[in-house]
């Protein structure tokens, strides 16, 4: 898990696994993939966000079953795109971190979900 | 003859492109069903059957035995669940919403078990001759269903619950005599109340 929410250096559409869906010269073009909501946590995070109009910090986290650290990194690397806008306050207390799907990230999103059903297409119509 | 062994442990199939893709969309289809709250609660339907649980009221006021009061509230029941049921499958799809997405069965299977209950207690207290707890029992086991129901939902639903449940509790203590008029406030009053502001906050 922890292996798998690492943060690497992503930037669209290198090393893209979709080549392999392009060898059929039968198949319909497939967009490049965004490797920014690619990895599965990041994916979590703009999904929830996009069924709810805002999820704090804690909501998010027992959402996607996971830790504080990965949830911040992954997060503040979204946030870094654009995708999501956090806004910070308090609580009582408490601080409160609430985040919320921007235009740019609800598009990207969108543009996720054309690519994976382009993708099916693709090894279907093989 | 010795047979060749490979050395390596031979490495299982890559998983196929598409079937990736395919876990990929599942995934974004189920976190986006565990961060959705229901909002397809309709909120006109329960002022709809607000208006019928205060018919009932008067008509079940007017009946002379036992039985016939639990006739008028029985059909009142069916007739409740009737409209619920249509302005909830209403509101989904004016929402484009799935009437058996996760929330909504999530709902669905946690408002239904106090129901079963206050079923088979109204049979129960109505045979050991103990119709006048029947009012007090209904309105505790109904706001019992919809304070867990409404856990998957947005916050006045559940709120309008524990509106029904200290209705019940109160009912529990007072006069045999105003049973109805605890229904009314409750299964009429309540149920209009916070349909105008679940409508009005909550799209219908």
């Amino acid at each position: 898990m922890a292996k798998n929410n690492t943060l690497r250096k992503e930037t669209p559409s290198s090393a893209n696994p979709v080549a392999a869906a392009r060898t059929s010269p039968s198949a319909p073009p497939i967009p490049d993939l965004d490797r920014l909501i690619h990895e599965r946590l990041r994916l979590g995070i703009v999904s929830a966000l996009a069924a709810d109009d805002s999820l704090t910090f804690n909501e998010l986290k027992k959402l996607l079953k996971t830790t504080d650290g990965n949830l911040s990194v992954h997060a503040r690397k979204l946030e870094e795109a654009g995708y999501v806008a956090c806004k910070k306050s308090f609580e009582g207390r408490m601080p409160r971190t609430e985040y919320s799907l921007t235009a740019d990230g609800r598009h990207a999103l969108e543009k996720y979900l054309n690519h994976m059903e382009a993708l099916i297409r693709a090894m279907r119509d093989r | 003859m010795a047979s060749v062994q490979p050395i390596r442990p031979v490495r299982p199939e890559p998983l196929e492109l598409h079937a990736h893709a395919m876990d990929n969309l599942r995934f974004i289809r189920e976190t986006m069903e565990r961060a959705a709250s229901f909002t397809a609660v309709p909120g006109w339907g329960g002022f709809a059957m607000g208006c019928t649980a205060l018919a009932a009221t008067l008509i079940a006021a007017r009946q002379p035995t036992v039985e016939a009061w639990l006739t008028v509230w029985a059909v009142e029941g069916l007739v409740a669940i009737l409209v619920g049921v249509i302005a909830l499958s209403h509101k989904a799809r004016t929402a484009h919403v799935s009437l058996f997405s996760a929330p909504t069965r999530k709902f669905a299977l946690s408002f239904a078990p106090p129901l079963l209950a206050g079923l088979l207690l109204t049979v129960v207290l109505y045979r050991a001759h103990l119709g006048e707890s029947i009012p007090a029992m209904w309105l505790l086991l109904y706001g019992t269903g919809v304070v867990t129901g409404g856990a998957f939902s947005v916050r006045i639903v559940p709120v309008m619950g524990l509106c029904f449940m200290l209705l019940g509790a109160v009912a529990l203590f007072c006069p045999t005599l105003w049973g109805n008029y605890f229904l009314a406030a409750g299964f009429g009053g309540l149920h209009m109340l916070f349909g105008i502001i679940i409508a009005r906050r909550f799209g219908g």
